[in-house]
């Protein structure tokens, strides 16, 4: 189970966050939606460590993320994986040795036909050929390299996948091939997960239950019934924006 | 009142700017430290990282030196005065390539080229998402990226600077010869005669120190790199720009600590 309590966090001047609280349960796929600048990403780092709150604490299966010591962040850190919201693929190296990195047992990582049947697997998985491991970063497509990046964060087969904006900068045709690649892999391989985006369809697809973070606080977690039902001003002007086609019934 | 406080305020502001640049670039050298024990990682990465900068900057040291030997000797022979014996450009040229010339000139070139290359190439990592990707896969930058980079900069800038000490006494050898009428045994006595081995250690001494200020400096500012593309230019430009006035600043404190 993820906790954030009261998580409060400023960059100089400007308060990104002010006062989140949030659960998420083990085996549920939550969205957290909200316009851009609004701290999704923020608050998604700070589940993994790579932020700090100013105040508030993130709990991962009872594991206050920023008291833990280097050893056991780097042991809490094998058990999420994060895909950024770019792929952050790594350069230099092909896609092989760029899902290798995932594999954070370091005996596994040395075990060269384990690390070939695991890339493998996370290419089948993302729905890409074998041929793609010996293909480097900067000759994949966009679609391509985000799902890289996914098969790279299940290489660790981790309990907890983050996904940064996944289907953004993506045409609609490849954001549904990733919104339901998320889904499945959340089948196959049994995650709990938590999706920044401000792809109301997407989100609506994949989620099992919605957040709307706003102006540094969640507006409103529940479920998809939940949010279009909302009288929340917030809310509806969200849905509205995103639905513009499609009115939301009153 | 407010005028007056402008500059204190300004003073302020710089103090604890560079007490936070001077904390950051602590905590990244005592995470280098913590991590030194995973040499299976950085050991490999050094090795590759050597080869980079050290062939890859061949060519430049090569040019730079050459040229700058044989600039020397023609102001040697054109400040020499027919009542010195021509041996004493021998020693002039052997002298000021060795003591000075090689290791400050190429700390200076290997500061923009080296130093760029980092700051620019760990930036781009920063900005990308790539840094943070490293942590979250539960690996340390600093085995995998930073400490390669530092252990390459302080192993090939002297190596480099070794060779360009070589090639501008060659040039300068050469060069004098085009001028003056001096013979190879002139020039050679002349190079002997004042030679302390102790020149040729402080030569090397201060390309030690050169490389090591290049590579720690450029690697922090691309470490700490901010606001996308135009981040990583401030970082470069503030790396060669760091890393230079560093290199003079170690010139000077070596030439006074070794040079007593």
């Amino acid at each position: 189970m993820i906790e954030l309590q009261g998580i409060r966090k400023r960059f100089g001047e400007q308060v990104v966050l002010d006062g989140v609280d949030f659960i998420v349960q083990e085996g549920e796929t939550v969205a957290l939606l909200g316009p851009s600048g609004t701290g999704k990403s923020v608050l998604l780092k700070h589940i993994i460590g790579l932020i700090h709150p100013d105040s508030g604490n993130v709990l991962v299966d009872g594991l206050d993320v920023n008291r833990l010591n280097r050893h056991d962040l780097t042991a809490l850190r094998t058990r999420i994986g994060y895909v950024f919201q770019n792929g952050a693929l790594f350069d230099s190296m092909n896609v092989r040795e760029n899902i290798r990195l995932g594999i954070c047992d370091q005996k596994l990582f040395k075990d060269n036909d384990y690390v070939e049947e695991r890339v493998a697997d996370c290419l089948r998985l993302v729905n890409l050929q074998a041929s793609v491991a010996k293909k480097f970063p900067a000759e994949l497509s966009g679609g391509m390299r985000k799902r890289v990046g996914i098969a790279r964060a299940i290489a660790g087969k981790p309990k907890y996948l983050l996904y940064d904006e996944p289907t953004s900068g993506l045409d609609p045709v490849n954001a549904d091939i990733i919104d339901d690649l998320v889904k499945q892999l959340d089948t196959e391989l049994g995650v709990t997960s938590v999706m920044v985006t401000h792809d109301v369809r997407g989100a609506f697809r994949v989620a099992d239950r919605l957040a709307l973070l706003s102006e540094g606080r969640i507006v409103l977690a529940g479920t998809q019934r939940e949010f279009m039902e909302s009288g929340n001003e917030k809310v509806r002007a969200f849905l509205e924006r995103d639905f513009e086609n499609r009115p939301i019934p009153a | 009142m407010q005028l007056l406080m402008r500059p204190v305020q300004l003073a302020g502001r710089l103090i604890l700017t560079g007490l936070a640049h001077l904390g950051r670039f602590g905590m990244m050298v005592l995470e280098m430290i913590r991590v030194l024990p995973e040499w299976r990682i950085w050991v490999p990465r050094t090795i590759t990282e050597s080869y980079n900068i050290g062939v890859g900057s061949l060519p430049i040291v090569v040019v730079i030196s050459g040229f700058a030997g044989a600039v020397t000797a023609f102001q040697a022979g054109y400040q020499w005065q027919s009542s010195l014996p021509l041996y004493v450009l021998g020693t002039l040229i052997v002298s000021t390539i060795v003591l000075e010339l090689g290791p400050v000139l190429i700390g200076l070139v290997l500061s923009g080229r080296i130093g760029a290359r980092y700051a620019a190439e760990l930036g781009t990592m920063r900005v990308t998402e790539q840094i943070d990707a490293l942590e979250s896969l539960g690996r340390s930058p600093a085995s995998h990226l930073i400490i390669p980079k530092v252990a390459a900069g302080f192993l090939m800038v002297p190596a480099l600077v070794i060779v360009a000490d070589l090639i501008a006494i060659g040039a300068g050898w050469w060069s004098i010869k085009q001028v003056l009428p001096m013979t190879n045994e002139d020039f050679t006595y002349g190079a002997q005669y004042y030679w302390r081995p102790f020149d040729g250690y402080y030569s090397v001494i201060k390309a030690f120190f050169f490389g090591g200020a290049i590579a720690l400096i450029s690697c922090y500012m691309g470490f700490n790199t901010k606001q996308g593309a135009e981040g990583v230019g401030k970082a470069t430009t503030g790396a060669v720009v760091a890393s230079s006035v560093v290199i003079l600043i170690i010139n000077a404190v070596l030439a006074r600590i070794l040079l007593n």
